[in-house]
């Protein structure tokens, strides 16, 4: 397949789809994506609808952390914020969907930059910390503005609808995010092939050089700040329909925590990563609940205590990935496609 | 995504210092004086925390995420001591702090050997995932319930000067004030202590000298873990056992930020100064911003410390202009 193909241009080299192997299979991929609402369970559908939002977030997180290299712990929070201002646009202004998911992008995108601006001098670990406490501050913002959050009481959210067409249905929701995903891939992928996204790229391989061959460092981690917070305005703007209430309980730090799983297990710096590393850890707590009830029956207490089982997996895989699998799913990848590149002589 | 609240707000809350009553029917100056009284108790335990973060921070250039984490299991296995085995307290104390020394090793050659030389996110990311790790661990194995611990001191106040503070307060003042003293000691007298300066110093020109940096690593995991326990036992006898006290562990950030990340006298002065601002903002200012206003004050101290001065007090200044 990819033997003994060489690249006569950069044209060549950049091109997203370099064979046609690769096409077929997408085209392939796609047809499958479009039949499957139609035969999954309802209940594979909700979580395969997760998945496309945990795929969203983890794009915008990896734009961020992945490939500007500025490290946050703070994805949850604008998550969050994404989750309630669309509820709150459509729940006490009665805006549309359509309108109220974007403005849920911006909103977080504009609290990105709020963010952005005192973390443009901090770097690497205080910029860890920063956004840290941007987490708690957001949480108790959540849980203490009663007015306009209900606090730990929660919101309802109203039933979206688009162009009269409500979207009441797991089914409508998953072409919804069928779409979405796709164009946040699609936007992601370009992104890095584009001015903006080598200059990301730059300053997270060594800042001072690139400052040095004129990339303008505060405007583009601006940018990076708030193309990531924007991604995780319209995860939770997504997440607060799929699950059709919301409430303080679901954007703890744990979230951020599986947000960072997902780019590391995934693969740093890259958007395919990003998609497997979203899809595994969605479905992560999917095979410790099968786990959990095969085992229930000799230790009854792992029922009562899923949330702390689901927690130390995830500690477990990111720390088995870190020291064992730097590159993550994508690395993987990309080693089994080359041994099998030259199977048998993969020497 | 769909978790169950484990980090649902309020941070473990911790007393004013001494009985309420005695707060409430005094003069402001009073009021004052008890507050400050409750803010360096609580500081000090912040300190001891913090201490153990600098350590390893200044040692291994580790960003450790799982401080509070140490110091909750600490307190749970000396809970676990007491109360299944019945081993009186202070046999239990001190085999929690042989455990902890060992556990300290054992995270240290299993997690964070490996990661050496790593990218700092990969390094912040695997404590992070320890933390997860092991307040998950202790979920699973203790619940999630709150604990009375069984420490033997007694409730009676003592009064001085009209302010009050239990026993067990006292005791957790002084010990914290006899660490920071014997860690003076250490580390300008001792040849150990010598070789964590010159390690902190410069890894390479430490190697150079002789100094087994490895050794210096675990030896800085150790003295961590054990102090984090020290503070563990402390803030469970003084308070409650239950997980969330791990987020005390949150504390730290303020506290190191404030003293500056890599000095030890600045863990103590900057826990010391989170403990009293706290304990102060949630005094005079949680009629007007609500409960939650005390754990919160200490993250926006962070905040802005960061934003002006975020290198700290006595942190040493990496200079950077990018």
């Amino acid at each position: 397949m990819g033997c003994g193909r060489c690249k006569t241009s950069y044209r060549d080299d950049i091109k997203i789809f370099q064979t046609g192997f690769v096409k077929f299979w997408l085209t392939v991929l796609v047809a499958t994506l479009l039949v499957f609402p139609f035969v999954a369970s309802p209940y594979l559908l909700y979580t395969v609808n997760l998945c496309g939002i945990a795929i969203i977030g983890a794009l915008g997180l990896n734009i961020l952390s992945g490939y500007t290299g500025q490290i946050s712990l703070g994805h949850a929070a604008f998550i969050a914020i994404g989750a309630y201002t669309s509820t709150i646009l459509s729940l006490r202004l009665g805006i549309p969907f359509w309108a109220s998911l974007p403005l849920a992008g911006f909103v977080s995108a504009i609290s990105g930059l709020i963010i952005a601006i005192p973390c443009l001098r901090l770097r690497g670990l205080y910029l860890a910390i920063a956004t840290f406490a941007f987490h708690f501050i957001v949480e108790y913002i959540i849980v203490h503005w009663n007015g306009l959050t209900n606090g730990t009481g929660g919101l309802t959210v109203p039933e979206a609808s688009l162009f009269g067409l409500a979207i009441n249905s797991d089914r409508k929701i998953y072409f919804l995010l069928l779409f979405l995903v796709f164009c946040g891939a699609a936007f992601a992928k370009n992104l890095f092939r584009t001015e903006a996204g080598r200059a990301f790229i730059a300053i997270r391989d060594n800042d001072i050089s690139a400052e040095i061959i004129g990339i303008n460092i505060t405007k583009y981690k601006i940018r990076s700040f708030m193309l990531s917070s924007f991604y995780a305005g319209i995860a939770g703007g997504l997440y607060a329909v799929t699950l059709s209430f919301i409430g303080p309980e679901h954007f703890t730090f744990l979230m951020t925590i599986e947000y960072l799983a997902m780019v590391l297990v995934g693969g740093v710096g890259t958007i395919a990563g990003t998609v497997f590393g979203a899809v595994f850890m969605t479905l992560l707590p999917e095979g410790i609940r099968l786990l959990k009830d095969a085992f229930s029956h000799d230790y009854p207490f792992l029922v009562t205590r899923m949330a702390d089982l689901q927690a130390s997996c995830y500690g477990i895989v990111i720390i088995l990935f870190l020291i064992f699998e730097p590159t993550g799913l994508f690395g993987i990848w990309i080693r089994v496609r080359n041994y099998w590149k030259g199977w048998p002589y993969s020497y | 995504m769909r978790l169950q609240p484990l980090n649902r707000f309020p941070i473990h809350s911790l007393p004013l210092g001494g009985s309420q009553e005695a707060v409430m029917d005094s003069l402001s100056l009073k009021i004052f004086f008890q507050l400050t009284l409750g803010g360096v108790i609580v500081g000090s335990i912040y300190g001891l925390i913090a201490l153990g973060f600098v350590l390893i921070y200044k040692a291994s250039d580790v960003v450790n995420f799982a401080q509070g984490e140490l110091m909750m299991l600490g307190a749970y296995i000396c809970y676990y001591m007491i109360t299944t085995y019945h081993v009186p307290f202070v046999p239990a104390f001190l085999i929690t702090l042989l455990f902890s020394a060992v556990f300290g090793i054992l995270i240290e050659l299993l997690i964070l050997r490996p990661m050496l030389g790593k990218h700092v996110f990969s390094i912040i990311m695997v404590t992070v995932a320890l933390a997860t790790l092991l307040r998950s661990l202790v979920g699973l194995f203790w619940g999630h319930d709150t604990y009375r611990f069984p420490a033997p001191f007694s409730d009676k106040a003592i009064r001085f000067f009209g302010l009050s503070i239990l026993p067990v307060e006292l005791t957790t003042v002084l010990t914290a004030v006899g660490l920071f003293i014997l860690f003076y000691l250490f580390f300008k007298y001792s040849n150990l202590g010598l070789a964590m300066r010159a390690t902190a110093f410069d890894q390479k020109y430490a190697f150079l000298m002789g100094i087994s940096v490895k050794k210096i690593f675990s030896l800085s995991w150790i003295l961590a873990s054990v102090v984090a326990s020290i503070g563990g036992v402390f803030l469970a006898s003084i308070s409650s056992l239950q997980t969330t006290m791990s987020f005390i562990g949150l504390k730290v950030f303020p506290a190191v930020v404030l003293g500056g990340i890599d000095s030890v006298a600045g863990a103590i002065l900057g826990g010391l100064i989170v403990g009293l601002t706290e304990n102060l903002a949630g005094g005079y200012l949680s009629k007007f911003f609500g409960s939650g206003v005390k754990e919160l004050s200490a993250f926006f101290i962070l905040l802005i410390v960061l934003m002006i001065k975020p290198y700290g007090l006595f942190g040493k200044k990496e200079i950077l202009r990018v």
